[in-house]
C-alpha cells in the first residue's frame, strides 16, 4: 500500500480490485533458473486494472520496486483505509490512465506478497522454504512475468514503466523481450547498483542476519527478526529521503518535549518517525523476502548481462520507445546514472526522451503525487498508443 | 493531458521559413527546442521523424507531454552522442548567440546531421548600429533585449561574420534568407535589398 497516499478516497480511482493467482512451472516443468536451481510450482499474485482491447493493444505492465506488491492502486475492500501504492499515477484519468489502458501488476518472485518466495511452503519438505530458496535474479523475476503476461494471451505490451528495482525489471523486459516491448518508462533507476547502493543493502541485510531471531532464515515457526528487519528498514528509508526533504519535514525538531531527556530514548522526530517505518514495516514484510530481493537488485547489471559490459551491445538489443526520468534529489540512484543509460539508448539510434524532474523528496519521488510526472508519462503513453494502433 | 493550444495557431515566421525548407519526412534534431512548437509542426505537418534537446525542465516536460521526443540536457554535450548523420536537419534556431564554443557545435551538428540550419539575430541592424552610434551605450533591441550584465546572449553575430565564420569552421552555405520581423510577431518580411542593415535575423542553411 500507498506510504505517501493517506487517503485518496475523494478522488478518482479504479475502485475496487480483487488479487490473483496465477500458477506455473509445476513439476516437471519447473523453471531453471540462473543459479541453476529449479524452482516449481511458481505462484504469481497479480492485479489487473482497465480493460484489454480487441486487438490487445493497450496492455501496460507495471513493475514494483523492493518492498511494493501487485497492489498498484485501488482498494480490496470498502473498509481498506489506503489504496494501492501508486494510486496517483494509475486510475481513470490519471497519468496511466485505466480508462485507456489494460494495466497488469505482479509481484515479483522471491517477494513476500502473495507470489513464491522465501515465506512460502517448499513443496518438498511441507515447510517454508527459508534459505532453501534459490537465490533469484531480476532476470528470474521478468522470466517469471512473462508466463503470466503469455497466460493473459498478451504478445505485445504497449509499455513497461517502473521506478527503482521496478526499473531494473524495465530494462530487463526490453533486453529479454524486445519484441514483446513497444516502449518502456524506467524512472528513478540504473542499470547496476553503485558500490554505496550495494553497501547500504549489505549494512541492512546485515542487520537481519545479526538479529538472533533470524536463525539461519528458519524462524517462521517461531519469533521473527523484527528488530533486525526493521533496522534494515530504517537503514533503506533513509536512502530513499534526501538531505533537504529531511530537513524539511523534521530538522532537529523533538517529538513531544523541549529538551533534551540525556537518555537514548527516541527523541528528535526523526527518529520516532523512522521508528514507526520500521514497525509498519515489520507487521507486512518478510525478513528473508527483503534478503532476497536486495541481493538480486546487488546483481543486476545491465552491461553485463546482457551486452558483454557494453551498455550500448545491451540497449542495442532493445526495440523500443524509451522514457527516462530521474529526480534532482535521488542520490542512491543519481541523475548520471540515467544520463549514461540515455547516451547508451542515443548510440543505438533508438527513441529517447529524458526529464530530470526537480523534486525535493530524494529517490522516493517517484512515488509521491507529481503532476509533472503524471503530465509527461501521460503523453508519452498517448503518443506511442496513437502511434501503434 | 493533451495540449490545449488551438490549432490554427499560426507558427512563429522564422520558424514558419525554416519548416519550408525541410522534406516530408525527414529526420530532424532541433537543439534548444523550447516548447516544441517548431517540432511540433513539424510532426504534424510534414510529418518529420522528430527529436529535441532542451535544458529547461519545465520546457522539456512540456514537450514531452505534448508527445514529442525530447531531452532534458545541454546542447554542447548531448550532441556528441548521437552517430553520425543520424538526421537530415540539425537545426539551432536563435541560440548560436548563447553558445560558448559555436565552432565545435556546428562541426557536431555537421557530423550528426547531413545539413544544418542555423538562425540568430543580426547585430548589424541599422538600429543597432545606430543606438551604438549616437547613445554611445551597449545596444538594446526587441530581438536582442538585455542589458550587458544580465544577457543570454554572449556573442554578437552579424550576417557577414556568419559567413565569414563558414570559412574558419569549413561549413559551406547552402541557402540564406534575411528577415525582418519581431520575436512575438507571427508575421515579417523577407530583406532582399540591404539584408546586412535592414534584416533583424538571418536564417542559414549549411553542409560539409
Amino acid at each position: 500500500m500507498s506510504e505517501y497516499i493517506e487517503n485518496d478516497r475523494h478522488g478518482l480511482s479504479v475502485g475496487i480490485i480483487e488479487k490473483r493467482f496465477h500458477i506455473t512451472a509445476e513439476p516437471p516443468h519447473e523453471m531453471l533458473l540462473e543459479c541453476d536451481a529449479r524452482l516449481g510450482p511458481i505462484t504469481i499474485a497479480y492485479e489487473t486494472y482497465g480493460t484489454l482491447n480487441p486487438d490487445k493493444s493497450n496492455a501496460v505492465l507495471i513493475l514494483h520496486a523492493l518492498s511494493g506488491d501487485s497492489h498498484v492502486a485501488g482498494y480490496y475492500s470498502e473498509k481498506d483505509k489506503k489504496p494501492g501504492w501508486w494510486d496517483s499515477m494509475v486510475g481513470p484519468g490519471k497519468g496511466i490512465d485505466t480508462d485507456k489502458y489494460f494495466v497488469i501488476c505482479s509481484n515479483i518472485i522471491g517477494s513476500c506478497m502473495g507470489s513464491t518466495g522465501p515465506n512460502t511452503l517448499n513443496p518438498k519438505t511441507a515447510k517454508p522454504y527459508g534459505l532453501e530458496f534459490p537465490v533469484v535474479t531480476i532476470g528470474d523475476m521478468v522470466r517469471a512475468q512473462k508466463f503470466l503476461i503469455d497466460a493473459l494471451g498478451i504478445e505485445k505490451l504497449l509499455s513497461v514503466v517502473g521506478g527503482s528495482v521496478g526499473g531494473m525489471q524495465v530494462l530487463e523486459w526490453c533486453a529479454r523481450y524486445p519484441e514483446m516491448v513497444d516502449s518502456a518508462i524506467p524512472l528513478a533507476t540504473t542499470t547496476k547498483h553503485s558500490a554505496l547502493a550495494i553497501a547500504f543493502n549489505e549494512i541492512a541485510r546485515q542487520a537481519i542476519m545479526t538479529d538472533p531471531n533470524w536463525n539461519g532464515g528458519d524462524y517462521y515457526s517461531g519469533s521473527r527478526p523484527e528488530t533486525g528487519l526493521a533496522v534494515a528498514r530504517m537503514i533503506g528509508h533513509v536512502t530513499y529521503l534526501s538531505d533537504q526533504s529531511m530537513r524539511l519535514k523534521f530538522g532537529r525538531r523533538l517529538q513531544n518535549k523541549n529538551d533534551f531527556s540525556f537518555n537514548f530514548d527516541p527523541e528528535f522526530q526523526v527518529e520516532s518517525y523512522l521508528r514507526h517505518q520500521g514497525r509498519r514495516f515489520v507487521e507486512r514484510f518478510d525478513a528473508n523476502a527483503f534478503l532476497y530481493i536486495t541481493k538480486a537488485a546487488d546483481y543486476f547489471d545491465l552491461a553485463e548481462q546482457h551486452g558483454n559490459g557494453s551498455m550500448v551491445e545491451a540497449f542495442s538489443k532493445t526495440n523500443a520507445r524509451f522514457l527516462v526520468v530521474s529526480f534532482t534529489s535521488d542520490w542512491l540512484y543519481p541523475t548520471y546514472q540515467s544520463r549514461e543509460m540515455v547516451k547508451a539508448i542515443k548510440k543505438t539510434g533508438q527513441d529517447v526522451s529524458f526529464c530530470e524532474i526537480e523534486a525535493k523528496w530524494g529517490h522516493d519521488a517517484f512515488l509521491i503525487p507529481n503532476p509533472r510526472l503524471s503530465s509527461i508519462i501521460g503523453g508519452f503513453l498517448n503518443r506511442v498508443f496513437n502511434e501503434t494502433t | 493531458m493533451s495540449s490545449t493550444k488551438p490549432p490554427d495557431n499560426p507558427l512563429r515566421f522564422d520558424l514558419h521559413l525554416i519548416a519550408s525548407w525541410i522534406e516530408a519526412g525527414a529526420r530532424v534534431l532541433d537543439l534548444g527546442c523550447g516548447e516544441g512548437s517548431l517540432l511540433e509542426h513539424l510532426v504534424q505537418h510534414k510529418k518529420v521523424i522528430g527529436s529535441g534537446i532542451e535544458k529547461n525542465e519545465s520546457r522539456a516536460a512540456t514537450c514531452i507531454q505534448k508527445g514529442l521526443t525530447v531531452l532534458q540536457g545541454d546542447i554542447n554535450k548531448e550532441v556528441e552522442d548521437y552517430p553520425d548523420n543520424s538526421f537530415d536537419y540539425v537545426i539551432l534556431s536563435q541560440t548560436l548567440q548563447q553558445v560558448y564554443a559555436p565552432d565545435d557545435l556546428i562541426r557536431s551538428m555537421l557530423r550528426i546531421g547531413k545539413k544544418g540550419i542555423v538562425s540568430f539575430p543580426n547585430f548589424s541592424h541599422w538600429r543597432v548600429r545606430l543606438q551604438l552610434l549616437t547613445t554611445g551605450h551597449a545596444p538594446v533591441t526587441r530581438q536582442l533585449p538585455y542589458q550587458w550584465y544580465d544577457t543570454p546572449n554572449i556573442r554578437v553575430i552579424t550576417l557577414r561574420d556568419f559567413r565569414r565564420f563558414a570559412r574558419k569552421v569549413g561549413y559551406r552555405i547552402i541557402k540564406e534568407i534575411a528577415i525582418e520581423t519581431q520575436t512575438p510577431n507571427r508575421q515579417g518580411n523577407i530583406v532582399r535589398v540591404l539584408p546586412d542593415i535592414r534584416a533583424t535575423y538571418g536564417i542559414f542553411l549549411i553542409g560539409n
